[in-house]
């Protein structure tokens, strides 16, 4: 009973069966003619049938992850019981796109723990006379301002960046949705006491934030930093996931659930987080990227990470001055950093999906 | 079709919308007017002065700059040689180095028509002295007799003026210090020594929110935060007159900034060239790009109120860390020779017959990791097989410099990271950490000189609680040297005592001479006879305008 | 609805007090700022205690504390250490802000949603990697980095804008600056408006549309987006701040003397009024934003009602 009315078209059928054609009916794929006739594309063989209406009603499951072979992915919801979370992951296994993230993601954890697996020498190991030197034999990166071979330094980086990145970003969402979405769902005083707390939050600058918190505690370990980052990011992630509950409880289905008697608790978890999580994955993985360069800029303000801490943020705010005459020395900490969001943007996608109901 | 339109539109405004949003503002170059009569503006770059600009309430460059244009007190620093030169002093007399009388040139006015009398000189001496008024230069008047009872070191001041000073007639004032100081006299072209008109003390906020002084340039506008507008005064007496209809400061928050808006032609002056840019800055500027030398020297401090730091044999230790530093390399690369390796602890400025006497050092400021290692290991190695050297990360790039030091130590140890730099979030609690002798390794210590004698290089930092000697280095034998240079009437003889407290420094090594700092500055082509002198401030009044 | 908004701006109250307290103690915990005055030179004692007394720094915090507010009810700021008034400052430095405030989001809102409509109508194909690649780009250069070269080439190489702001800071200087501050923001706009509208494409309510037959502009408008924007609203009002206060590197970059600047100096300075008196006004510009934010919520869905 709890699961949700079905919103869309019945799962499975990727098929056509939307608005009827007529005022629609146009040349097949005007603007984006080239790519719909891709072979790999399952709309190539559905467009005709659909007419132009595809692009706004029926482009479920026609997405890249959602590869020909997907359509009969798992039985249909009739014959399933399990939650939606369990749902969820049967879904996300067979996904490409959540494979190759998982990959990605894998790898980069394994360097974190291991970077002498791919990189033999020393992150430390500085010859002046090479500094912000090109690529050359060996040392594939080139050099960077006091002569360090680029490669060691931007494979060593990744633990720090890593784990500031994905445990600020856990910390922060957790934190941000749990308030918020309690806020956004009971109201009243709990949240605006939340609210304004978070308002308080939002109006302390990042400069002031950090020379107060992180002067105190000089560790040199990237816990401060990361605590840090969570006390300063969650506000955003709790309003926008308070924003998202408010909008939810709203549906009909939730209202369904509550008139058939389901309490709280479970309406909140079954009912309302599945449909509201979806801005939180996009803020969070968008801020993971951004926190790990606001790492840098903690760095640059000299109360970030500090040597013999290698992470990209510190190569990548102390390659930023030198733009103009070594480029690379930007170039590769920025995209071991890029390489690193777009996998977990990749991921977040891939869980959206998987926890969409009307994708099924 | 209907959808083909609107992905077109939607691309166009998008289009549009970058164009006009990325790089579609209204062209805005092209110079200020003027020509080549003297009458053109120089732009020059500038910072927000960080005090009021009261003569002896401004310790730092930017508001030094206007002062130096505005004022001229009674000896002047030759932009060329930075040898004090007489300027409103007539003459300055001693027969015992303690009392001196001095005589003012006649003639002289300040702007707003008041005559300066030897009156204007020792009211704003007794102004800059007094504890009420909170002038950060007070010190500079600390020799003159009655200092403690205007500014005792704590509690109110028993006295309004200095009883060492007296008015004798209009052109005449007499000065007596508490102690024999031969070069007193040299000291008096700093800032803090101007003379004031009476505007300063009756209209106080006037004057400050619009200075009024007896320079070559006077004050058109200034509007705090961000420029200030300075005219040739056409009635200035003295030799030195601007060669330029007059000079805009404006104010830049970043010198990156300054740099750029010179490569584009909206400025004409930056007078700091950023460290990212010395790389091409002979290709973007020609010869317009000046690099010389500045009374400014770069020293790295040891703690040594810090037992680990000063126990025995540790002096093997700290010479060791001198010598495994690659000061030529580190210029070279880091800096782009805009700083010369240090060899001693003054600065070349002063000339070989001030006191500079390059490699007075000796080899415990050459380069030698063998022999440094060895050093090292034979004072019982680094305490506790680490060390830090600390610096402030929100003014000046140290962070680049700090780092090469301390891989040159690492490479000549042949140790991973046994040398690591930290950074201290602020200035402020840079200096708290330093006068509550927080540090606990070496910590980088700039000085730049007040006036150029070779005393004010050694004194305030090494003598035993001098105002500077941060380290708490204290030597019996280097301060017996110093007290008996000042006492010398003889200017050779004190500077050859001088140098024998110098050599004391090589032995002990208290702080490691790291490098001499230049001033650096570009100009556009509209300038011309544009230089720095030995404060590394632009000799305004020199320059012409095409 | 009255009677929540004026429940709402009472609100201000104790969040104004709560916040300036607490900038006020972190600026004390930074620490004493008079050593920094005397520049590399150690201070003389008696100098610096005649400046911590006349700014009040040798008593307790809580007094200090009274003590500036009291001044501040009486319409006194307070002054910076350079001698200027505090008021005076902000009155400089707001409007300039403003404005490039204003440009940065008109900018992500523009381009933000425009990007996030069409990849999220085309999800999974070129528009969208394409859009999803310009993300990254954003998100992994740092705005020093991106302000520095856009600076550079169409200031000194291409020299179609001035590469620096005027003190008066005229709306078309800002654009470029603009643009810079809002990059990383524009990110997150995209991606949320894409993630929205993909979401939304399947509702009931965009078939229902279909079916009768509406023009294809009026749903994405209408309907699609409408429905879409909550998420998109929510970050704006959550920026808002961020743009105003955060700006300080691009403010930097193009000579910008704006609220980030006077902010960092502030800091830097450690001068509780000029500090706390900036925070103070950007805690009541989030107050506002966040309330307008939850108003647009009922406007935008209407089924979102205030008591």
């Amino acid at each position: 009973m709890p699961e949700p009315p079905p919103q869309g078209p019945p799962p499975g059928s990727a098929g056509p069966p939307q608005g009827p054609p007529g005022p629609f009916q146009g040349p097949p794929h005007g603007p984006t003619g080239p790519a719909q006739g891709s072979p790999h594309d399952p709309n190539a063989a559905i467009a005709p049938t659909g007419g132009p209406a595809f692009d706004l009603a029926s482009s479920e499951a026609q997405t890249l992850e959602h590869g020909p072979g997907q359509e009969p992915a798992g039985p249909g919801p009739e014959v399933r019981v399990g939650s939606l979370w369990s749902d969820a992951w049967r879904d996300l296994r067979r996904n490409p796109v959540f494979i190759i993230s998982a990959l990605l993601i894998l790898f980069l954890i394994v360097i974190s723990i291991w970077p002498s697996l791919i990189a033999s020498g020393s992150p430390y190991k500085a010859d002046l006379a090479k500094a912000q030197g090109g690529a050359e034999p060996g040392h594939p990166f080139g050099y960077d301002v006091q002569g360090r071979d680029l490669y060691t330094r931007v494979v060593y980086g990744a633990r720090a960046s890593i784990v500031v990145g994905v445990c600020a970003t856990a910390g922060a969402a957790l934190l941000g949705s749990l308030l918020g979405g309690l806020a956004g769902f009971f109201g009243g005083w709990g949240d605006a006491v939340l609210s304004r707390i978070a308002d308080i939050f939002f109006g302390i600058p990042i400069v002031l934030g950090g020379l107060v918190f992180l002067s105190v505690i000089t560790s040199g370990s990237v816990w401060p930093v990361v605590g840090f980052i969570v006390l300063l990011g969650w506000p955003q992630i709790s309003r926008i996931a308070r924003g998202s509950v408010v909008t939810v409880k709203q549906n009909d289905y939730v209202q369904a659930a509550r008139a058939l008697g389901a309490g709280s608790g479970r309406l909140l978890l079954r009912h309302i987080a599945p449909n509201a999580i979806a801005p939180v994955i996009v803020v969070a993985t968008i801020a993971l990227g951004t926190y790990i360069a606001l790492e840098a800029t903690l760095s640059y303000l000299g109360v970030g990470l500090k040597p013999p801490t290698v992470s990209w943020g510190i190569d990548i705010s102390a390659a930023s001055t030198h733009i103009r005459n070594a480029p690379h020395m930007l170039l590769w900490p920025a995209g071991a950093l890029s390489l690193t969001v777009l996998a977990f943007i990749m991921l977040g996608d891939a869980v959206r999906d998987a926890l969409d109901p009307k994708l099924r | 079709m209907r959808e083909v339109r609107c992905a077109k539109w939607v691309v166009c405004a998008l289009a549009v919308a970058v164009a006009a949003a990325g790089c579609g503002g209204g062209g805005d170059s092209g110079g200020g007017g003027g020509g080549g009569d003297g009458s053109g503006t120089v732009r020059s770059s500038w910072g927000d002065p960080q005090n009021p600009l009261e003569p002896a309430n401004t310790n730092e460059v930017q508001g030094g700059k206007v002062l130096d244009m505005v004022f001229r007190g009674l000896k002047r620093y030759d932009p060329k040689t930075g040898k004090a030169q007489d300027m409103l002093a007539q003459k300055i007399e001693t027969k015992d180095s303690q009392n001196y009388t001095v005589t003012i040139k006649k003639g002289w006015t300040f702007q707003n028509g008041e005559k300066v009398t030897a009156k204007s000189f020792v009211d704003a001496w007794n102004y800059g002295a007094l504890l009420d008024n909170k002038q950060k230069n007070a010190y500079f008047f600390e020799y003159i007799e009655g200092y403690d009872a205007v500014h005792p070191t704590s509690g109110k001041a028993t006295a309004k003026t200095l009883s060492g000073l007296q008015v004798k007639n209009d052109s005449t004032f007499t000065v007596r210090l508490t102690q024999k100081f031969s070069t007193w006299p040299e000291t008096l072209g700093y800032a803090a020594f101007a003379p004031l008109p009476r505007a300063f003390f009756d209209h106080h906020d006037a004057w400050v929110s619009k200075p009024i002084g007896n320079g070559p340039y006077m004050v058109g506008s200034y509007k705090k935060g961000s420029s200030m507008k300075l005219k040739k005064w056409e009635k200035y007496s003295g030799p030195d007159k601007a060669q330029n209809g007059g000079v805009e400061l404006r104010v830049y928050t970043d010198v990156g900034t300054a740099y750029t808006d010179l490569q584009a032609g909206n400025l004409d002056l930056a007078d700091d060239i950023p460290a990212a840019q010395l790389k091409n800055v002979k290709q973007d500027l020609g010869d317009r790009y000046i690099n010389q030398p500045a009374g400014i020297i770069q020293t790295l401090t040891f703690p040594m109120y810090d037992k680990r730091w000063n126990k025995e044999g540790m002096e093997k230790v700290r010479r060791g860390l001198s010598m495994a530093i690659d000061r030529k390399q580190i210029t070279e690369r880091i800096f782009e020779k805009t700083r010369t390796p240090a060899t001693d602890w003054t600065s070349p400025v002063l000339g070989d017959d001030g006191g500079y006497q390059a490699g007075l050092c000796g080899e415990a400021c050459s380069y030698d990791p063998p022999q440094a290692k060895k050093l090292i290991q034979e004072g019982g190695g680094l305490p506790g097989g680490k060390m830090t050297i600390t610096y402030n990360a929100d003014t000046g790039s140290h962070k680049d410099w700090v780092d090469a030091v301390c891989n040159s130590i690492n490479n000549a140890l042949d140790k991973e990271n046994a040398c690591v730099g930290t950074s201290i979030g602020t200035f402020a609690d840079y200096r708290n950490k330093i006068t509550d002798r927080q540090m606990k390794g070496p910590f980088r210590a700039g000085w730049q000189m007040d006036y150029p004698l070779i005393q004010n290089f050694l004194q305030p930092m090494f003598y035993t609680n001098a105002s500077s000697n941060d380290g708490e280095y204290s030597s019996k034998k280097f301060d017996d040297l110093v007290d008996q240079a000042n006492a010398e009437s003889d200017t050779g003889k004190a500077i050859a005592d001088f140098r024998r407290a110098e050599k004391v420094l090589a032995d002990d090594m208290p702080g490691i001479p790291l490098w001499y700092q230049n001033g650096s500055a570009g100009y556009s082509d509209r300038l011309s006879d544009v230089r720095l002198n030995a404060f590394s401030v632009p000799v305004y009044n020199q320059i012409k305008v095409n | 609805m009255g009677r929540y908004v004026i429940r709402r701006l009472l609100q201000m109250i104790p969040v104004f007090i709560g916040s300036t307290f607490l900038i006020f103690f972190m600026v004390f915990a930074l620490g004493d700022p008079v050593a920094a005055l005397f520049g590399d030179r150690a201070p003389d004692p008696a100098t610096a205690a005649q400046i911590r007394k006349d700014l009040f720094l040798d008593e307790p915090l809580w007094k200090q504390y009274l003590h500036y507010m009291s001044l501040t009810f009486r319409g006194d700021f307070g002054t910076a250490f350079n001698g200027q008034q505090v008021t005076e400052l902000m009155a400089d430095a707001w409007p300039i802000t403003v404005r490039l405030t204003l440009v940065a989001i008109a900018f992500e809102i523009l381009i933000g949603i425009t990007l996030g409509v069409l990849s999220g109508l085309r999800r999974g194909r070129a528009v969208d990697t394409t859009v999803l690649v310009l993300t990254l780009v954003v998100i992994s250069i740092p705005t020093f980095v991106s302000g520095y070269v856009l600076q550079y080439l169409c200031g000194v190489k291409w020299n179609t804008v001035s590469p620096t702001v005027s003190p008066e800071a005229p709306l078309n200087e800002l654009l470029l600056p603009g643009v810079v501050v809002g990059l990383v923001s524009l990110a997150y706009v995209t991606r949320l408006t894409r993630t929205s509208v993909a979401e939304n494409v399947r509702a009931d309510y965009v078939r229902t549309a279909l079916a009768k037959g509406l023009p294809r502009r009026r749903i994405i408008t209408r309907h699609l987006l409408r429905n879409s924007l909550i998420p998109v609203v929510t970050f704006i009002g959550t920026d808002i701040g961020g743009l105003m206060g955060g700006a300080l590197v691009t403010e930097r970059i193009f000579n910008i003397h704006g609220v980030g600047y006077q902010l960092y100096q502030g800091v830097l300075r450690q001068n509780s009024p000029t500090v706390v008196g900036f925070v103070t006004i950007l805690v009541i510009v989030f107050l506002v934003a966040n309330l307008i934010v939850d108003l647009l919520y009922a406007v935008l869905d209407p089924r979102i009602r205030y008591a």
